[in-house]
């Protein structure tokens, strides 16, 4: 059986973005604080008229485009996401009807905190692998809230990234995949609740690092790789600082970890978090470049995944869709007013909206 | 119901630009007609679903101050007239952008936005729109 992977893949980022320095002016914290607490630059913002549905049709299109898939040749979607439209009814659907997929098609929305649409990765290589489709898409994408003033604030941003999977034209090979799950209280919202909550003292340790660095542990051991023999390395990325630290406990470089160290500049896109990481990372990638990739989600679980890039990557034009680079240099700045009023977070009566 | 049922016949138009070509003269319209209005009878049972590329061109515009309650928090905001590369020509908003960045000649593409809510508990209805090409 011919190994599956990655055969497609696509990203968007909004194009708005706000500084620390501006919701620290608001809330009267101090900036330099915030930046060196957190490691966060920038984050991005989505306009007044997207959400999780316009930004996995946008990922979706740049990853159709950029491998030239039939959109009828994708047999199952899966959206990953905490910031789904609608309570009930799938985001999958508008997705599948905005990109001309088939009648007959696979389609489900997953919710695992930041790691949903890691799970559905895994989901579309078993049914790749099972012979039941040819073509899989999933799809990490959250427009995550943080409540006004919470820290949370500083980074909950916009974004996602859809990987297409099959076993033809593989530009990387997923060598193989894990998880780990426990019941872990780190973080939640109840339904209804506009913003999340977080146990203080259970984010850390307990949480991100414990699982973060189990699944990378395990999967080294599983695939008999060290660090030293991986190219690249991406993780879940809540802050700027946690997949750093996570990096250096497991042996990682500065070299290895920077390309998909995107939350400095975009903040936390939750499900399109690692998923985006991993995006950046196969926009400059060699044939023969092999990646750990693992994700995180709340609640709690991480997703790990080994891959090799093949020399497929060369015959794509990664060009033809918009790459990461690009999106990270093509910004306009928000103030906090302007924010405000994107994020809904100023509310006006139904009579004007 | 009525509204609801015509956004949903109209999902293949909205969300992918999908237009109609006549197989008699070839011409190309968007929306979609049942019928060319050239070629008349000629084109019954030739009419053919067509998608368009999304790419155009401003062939004028218009800043909207005045802005209906679904656009308060875009206000003010730009409605083009785009022609497309495809042939069809039609009626836009140009989203992520100032006037000022928006001139006739401008080249413009497609994307998939948030047009409308039926309020908080209602359908969300999505569609193309247009940024500036970059
Ligand atoms: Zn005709």
């Amino acid at each position: 059986m011919k190994k599956s992977g990655i055969v497609s893949y696509g990203s968007y980022i909004p194009r708005y973005r706000i500084k620390p320095d501006e919701i620290a002016r608001v809330w009267g914290e101090d900036p330099e604080n915030i930046k060196n607490g957190i490691y966060i630059l920038s984050k991005s913002v989505p306009s007044p008229d997207e959400d999780v549905a316009t930004i996995s049709v946008e990922a979706s299109r740049n990853a159709i485009k950029r491998g030239k898939i039939n959109p009828s040749d994708i047999g199952a979607i899966y959206i990953g996401s905490e910031s789904h439209p609608y309570a009930v009814k799938p985001t999958a659907t508008i997705v599948s009807s905005a990109i001309g997929a088939n009648f007959p098609l696979f389609a489900a929305d997953y919710e695992f905190a930041c790691k949903a649409g890691t799970a559905g990765i895994q989901n579309v290589k078993a049914m790749v692998d099972s012979g039941m489709i040819k073509y899989g898409m999933a799809i990490g994408s959250d427009t995550s809230q943080g409540a006004p003033g919470d820290v949370l604030e500083y980074s909950a941003s916009a974004g996602g990234t859809a990987m297409i999977l099959g076993n033809e034209n593989v530009i990387a090979e997923i060598n193989h995949t894990l998880s780990v799950t426990s019941d872990t209280p780190d973080f939640w919202r109840r339904e209804g609740e506009p913003y999340p909550t977080h146990g203080e003292r259970f984010t850390g340790e307990p949480a991100y690092f414990k699982h973060t660095i189990s699944a990378s542990r395990m999967m080294m051991e599983s695939v008999g790789m060290k660090p030293q023999d991986y190219d690249f390395a991406v993780f879940h990325q809540p802050n700027g600082k946690f997949p750093t630290r996570a990096a250096k406990i497991l042996g990682f470089t500065e070299k290895q970890y920077k390309d998909g160290l995107l939350t400095p500049f975009i903040g936390n896109t939750y499900s399109g978090s690692m998923m985006t990481g991993l995006s950046a990372i196969l926009d400059i990638a060699k044939p023969g470049d092999r990646i750990l990739a693992v994700s995180f989600g709340s609640g709690a679980g991480s997703d790990a995944f080994d891959l090799t890039v093949t020399d497929e990557i060369m015959k794509m034009d990664r060009e033809s869709a918009p790459t990461i680079k690009r999106m990270l240099a093509d910004v306009t700045w928000l103030d906090y007013a302007l924010y405000a009023k994107f994020k809904k977070k100023i509310i006006f009566g139904d009579a004007i909206e | 119901m009525g509204e609801l049922s015509r956004m949903w016949r109209e999902t293949d138009h909205r969300y992918r630009m999908v237009g109609e070509k006549c197989g008699n003269c070839g011409k190309v319209y968007f929306p979609p007609r049942d019928i060319c209005p050239t070629c008349h009878r000629d084109s019954i049972g030739k009419m053919n679903n067509v998608e368009m590329s999304g790419n155009g061109v401003v062939v004028s515009f218009t800043i909207v101050h005045d802005a209906p309650p679904a656009f308060s928090r875009q206000r003010p905001y730009i409605l083009a007239i785009i022609k497309l590369d495809d042939g069809p020509t039609l009626t836009g908003q140009i989203v992520d952008t100032t006037p000022s960045e928006i001139d006739i000649g401008t080249r413009v593409r497609s994307v998939f936005r948030k047009i409308s809510e039926d309020g908080h508990s209602g359908v969300i209805h999505y569609g193309y729109k247009f940024v500036k090409d970059q």
